[in-house]
């Protein structure tokens, strides 16, 4: 069909041949994007008399949103937590890869560090729009300092902090240097003084996670009650379910949760953090507030070997990370890339097998997901950007399909692997 | 009359598909000389619109040069509710062919002056040249559009308020809820219908049985307002076995026996090959 419309002379995209995800199926339409964002093809034809200017046809693939990814912790030899030169440019250089995976919005993620790492990189990272030159950031998620010292799992034991007694969000200010940019902290609402910190930041409009914890179901129920909406990696790094006192994981299914608000979990999917029958409980017990997050570290995307996180060296084996063995160690940079050399460092660390993040990509989680719960397509990409957008607030813009959404989309075959990855209608990766 | 008899909703849907197909491309239309084309909404034509549009997709017509004028639209109902005719037509039908937005016509149930919006859209119609087909359904009540029991027999697009009955037989798509049906219409006339070069009215089912033997083996009369078009000189009844339920066996018995002529009407027509 032709040419365009009086509203606006931008072009029109008309995507056919392609079944979209909407209305939590996927259903043979076309998908319309002017603008960067998906059009109204009826308002178009009847108040506009206007038509598409271009067609692309997608070879009957699944058109979906684009994943978002709230827990990154870096990828292909940047750490977002190791200060480097130019921590923008680190962001920048893995906000490009990940389209790869996909991934077209994500929340850089810090673990726990000094004060200098947050004064030194939370400046250079900016919430922006994604584009072909990466992936949207749409805010830090600051992971810690503020959590428990017994479920610190790979976090480094000397920056832990506490709130301290004066209340509100000061000792934060203090530790980050602000809170510009930051799109979520996750913390441990057991420390004394969470209640103000929780409802503070809340009404801020940060998510506040709880995780690294061992709060019983009591305090993290309070917390949500406070404004908590997200739990860190569900089951990792807290305390375990337990039929007296289930602790975080009984907010899936907690009847004190306030009304018209819900209890958002990020799950890794990637089969080593958590047992597919356990991955499987969680979605049973609340489908629709699963969060499929990588939680993925520096060495995703590298080959197997030693790797430095935020303080710590860990290493690889297959698609497992763990915290390393006691051999002093230097981890060479791999000959094609080329950043900072500085991001190179060399540490004692004592053997563990404490998992430390995950190297596998957004689309294996998805896939992975899809595989070990049994769940329709549908529900397995929207757990990858309906839930995560919802929980942080903007599924107006993201992570959906419907009219007037930022079409960030990626394209897929049946097996949900990908082809190609479009921000704002624009293509910026294919297969 | 030609009364078509087929013995199911899909052979109807099908017919009477390929006789608008044929009709378009008989009447070879360009950028000169529009084919106008009349269309209904609701259950009935719904088989008809997925057989157009595979017609369509296969390039055996095209809607580039047809212009098309609905047949009414409920007053009152924001044009993108899910239940407007508006939604109907575009869902059903625009989104999948090659019709341009300017070329079709719709009554605009939401228009400040709903009379003069009546009057436009008559004088639309003649200044495309009048109607070469109009496709219509029949309510169980016996009316064409919303010509309701009672509507004069020369009526012209107006307002009108709905017939308890029609309420009734929509309220399947408001949710089962009554009080969600919009009670007026605006509507084409009896009188606007008649002036078509010609008229194809489908009916389908048991329900529409008592509906179609008054109109056709009654005399004609403004209780029954599809009887006017027994006074139309191109009028063809295409329906379904469960629809002739009603009818004389004599009536059936002898359109049945023509079926072997009138099924020429939707033979490919020669030479017609996929387009562009």
């Amino acid at each position: 069909m032709p040419s365009n419309g009086s509203v606006s002379d931008a072009p029109i995209t008309q995507f056919i041949n392609c079944r979209i995800l909407k209305e939590h199926t996927l259903q043979r339409e076309d998908l319309w994007v002017r603008d960067g964002r998906i059009l109204d093809p009826e308002k178009l034809f009847f108040d506009e008399q206007g038509y598409a200017d271009r067609q692309l046809d997608c070879g009957g693939a699944i058109l979906a949103p684009g994943f978002i990814d709230v827990q990154l912790n870096g990828g292909y030899g940047v750490d977002f937590s190791t200060p480097s030169e130019d921590p923008g440019a680190g962001v920048a250089f893995v906000a490009k890869k990940i389209l790869e995976h996909g991934v077209t919005s994500f929340c850089p993620t810090l673990v726990t560090s000094p004060p200098s790492v947050y004064h030194k990189v939370l400046p250079e990272v900016k919430v922006q729009s994604g584009g072909v030159h990466g992936a949207g950031v749409l805010g830090v998620h600051l992971e810690g300092p503020f959590i428990s010292l017994e479920k610190k799992g790979a976090h480094p034991e000397q920056f832990l902090r506490t709130f301290g007694g004066s209340g509100g969000v000061n000792p934060l200010l203090e530790v980050y240097g602000g809170l510009d940019n930051v799109s979520m902290v996750t913390l441990a609402p057991e420390l004394a003084g969470s209640q103000s910190v929780v409802e503070e930041l809340s009404q801020r409009g940060v998510t506040v996670s709880l995780g690294h914890s061992v709060a019983n179901l009591s305090q993290a129920e309070e917390a949500v009650q406070q404004g908590a909406s997200f739990i860190t990696h569900l089951f990792n790094a807290m305390l375990p379910f337990h039929h007296r006192d289930p602790g975080i994981v009984g907010l899936l299914t907690s009847n004190r949760i306030p009304a018209g608000r819900s209890v958002f979990y990020g799950m890794i999917a990637d089969g080593i953090h958590t047992n597919p029958a356990a991955l499987r409980i969680a979605h049973r017990a609340h489908p629709a507030g699963l969060v499929l997050v990588t939680d993925a570290i520096m060495a995703m995307g590298l080959p197997p070997g030693r790797h430095t996180l935020g303080q710590q060296v860990i290493e690889i084996q297959g698609l497992h990370a763990y915290v390393a063995g006691n051999t002093l160690t230097s981890s060479p940079v791999p000959n094609q890339l080329t950043f900072d050399s500085r991001i190179l460092n060399v540490f004692w660390g004592l053997g563990t097998t404490t998992l430390s993040g995950s190297i596998a990509t957004m689309d294996m989680c998805v896939r992975h997901f899809q595989q070990a719960s049994g769940c329709s397509v549908p529900e397995a990409l929207e757990a990858a950007s309906l839930h995560p957008a919802q929980l942080l607030g903007i599924s107006h813009q993201k992570g959906s399909l419907e009219y007037g959404c930022d079409a960030d989309l990626v394209l897929m075959d049946d097996q949900m692997v990908l082809e190609a990855t479009y921000i704002s209608g624009v293509e910026v990766w294919r297969k | 009359m030609k009364l078509i008899i087929l013995e199911q909703y899909d052979q109807v849907s099908e017919w009477a598909a390929k006789y608008v197909r044929n009709k378009i491309l008989l009447f070879n239309p360009g950028p000169e000389r529009y084919f106008t084309l009349g269309l209904p909404t609701g259950g009935t034509p719904l088989g008809c619109y997925k057989k157009l549009i595979e017609f369509y997709k296969n390039g055996e017509v095209s809607f580039q040069y047809v212009k098309t004028f609905n047949m009414d639209e409920y007053v009152g109902l924001p044009r993108d509710h899910p239940e407007s005719y508006h939604s109907f037509m575009w869902n059903n039908f625009f989104k999948y062919i090659d019709i341009r937005a300017e070329n079709v016509h719709i009554l605009d149930g939401n228009a400040a002056d709903l009379p003069s919006e009546c009057q436009a859209f008559e004088k639309k119609i003649q200044d495309a040249g009048g109607i070469e087909l109009f496709v219509g359904g029949i309510g169980p009540d016996g009316h064409i559009a919303f010509n309701e029991p009672g509507s004069s027999l020369v009526s012209r697009t107006r307002v009108k308020t709905l017939a308890m009955d029609t309420i009734q037989a929509n309220a399947r798509f408001f949710d089962g809820d009554l009080s969600k049906v919009p009670t007026m219409a605006l509507t084409v006339g009896v009188g606007t219908v008649m002036e078509a070069k010609e008229v194809m009215i489908l009916i389908t089912g048991g329900h529409k049985a008592f509906a179609l033997y008054k109109a056709i083996e009654e005399g004609v009369n403004h209780m029954w307002t599809v009887s006017a078009f027994q006074q139309h000189p191109q009028t063809l009844f295409v329906c379904d076995e469960d629809a002739t339920l009603e009818l004389r066996v004599k009536t059936v018995k002898y359109f049945k026996g023509m079926m072997h002529v009138h099924n020429k009407l939707v033979d490919p027509l020669p030479g017609s090959l996929k387009k562009n």
